[in-house]
């Protein structure tokens, strides 16, 4: 299965730049459906990335993300053909983990 | 409304046991989760239930922020798509260890809060639902200090009402 999380980390030299879109419906638990039944919320709670054993970026989410997520940082150091391990867990505890290649 | 009530039990059960509250009532569904417990960073849960920004600030941080010029939002004037709106942050702040994005007007104020180890740069970009016009904050945490920034942003069709 494909991941749900599509990853790009770019490196300048001194800093990495890293963006990432995950495919989650985010769903807050305040919508209604169609029918004016409450949509359960489901949605990303923490999203972590890792490089070279140490964490880099953490994001505590609650349903207020957007669907479909988006999220851009930067961190000081990662070398061009490093891996960086980034991992989700969601409120109904489904998880994904994917490694990207810095660029 | 029991509004007070329950933040008064809020506040005692912050104030009297945060530790036990977060691992005793908070994080039932990070019990199976061992990848995330390796990482020793416990998801907020009593903020993502708040339903003000002060509310939500205390319980992440604890303490209250105060406006500074040096942190800088970039966020629409007008938001057409409540659903979707970018917001990003830069701070010249130094040792910045979190990130935190609330929107007053949302039925859960906090959005998102983000943190920011020693070697990452105090900017984020992100993507967030707006139910209403209201006002964005940003806080930043900073040298142990809370530092925010405020804005107004109009939203012609709300992200969060069904």
């Amino acid at each position: 299965m494909a991941s749900s999380i599509r990853v790009r980390a770019t490196s300048s030299g001194e800093t990495t730049e890293v963006q990432a879109l995950i495919q989650h419906p985010m769903d807050s638990g305040f919508v209604k459906d169609a029918k004016g039944e409450i949509i359960p919320a489901h949605f990303i709670q923490q999203l972590t990335f890792e490089y070279d054993g140490k964490n880099v970026f953490t994001a505590d989410w609650g349903g207020g993300v957007s669907k479909d997520p988006y999220v851009k940082f930067a961190f000081k150091g990662g070398k061009k053909g490093d891996e960086l391990k980034i991992s989700w867990v969601d409120n109904k505890g489904a998880t994904d983990t994917t490694t990207a290649k810095i660029q | 409304m029991t509004d007070v009530g329950f933040s008064a039990t809020r506040r005692l059960i912050l104030q009297g046991a945060g530790a036990v509250a977060l691992v005793g009532l908070g994080n039932i569904p990070f019990g199976p989760t061992p990848a995330l417990a390796a990482a020793n960073d416990k998801y907020p849960e009593e903020a993502f239930k708040a339903k003000s920004e002060a509310d939500a600030i205390k319980a992440l941080y604890g303490k209250t922020a105060e406006p500074s010029d040096k942190v800088k939002m970039d966020a629409p004037e007008i938001a057409e798509n409540g659903a979707v709106v970018p917001i990003s942050v830069t701070t010249t702040l130094a040792d910045v260890t979190s990130i935190s994005f609330l929107v007053s007007e949302n039925p859960v104020v906090l959005v998102a809060s983000y943190k920011i180890p020693a070697g990452t740069l105090p900017n984020v970009a992100n993507r967030i639902k707006m139910a209403k016009t209201s006002n964005v904050i940003v806080v930043v945490e900073a040298g142990g200090k809370l530092y925010s920034a405020n804005k107004e942003v109009k939203v012609t069709v709300g992200g969060c009402g069904g």
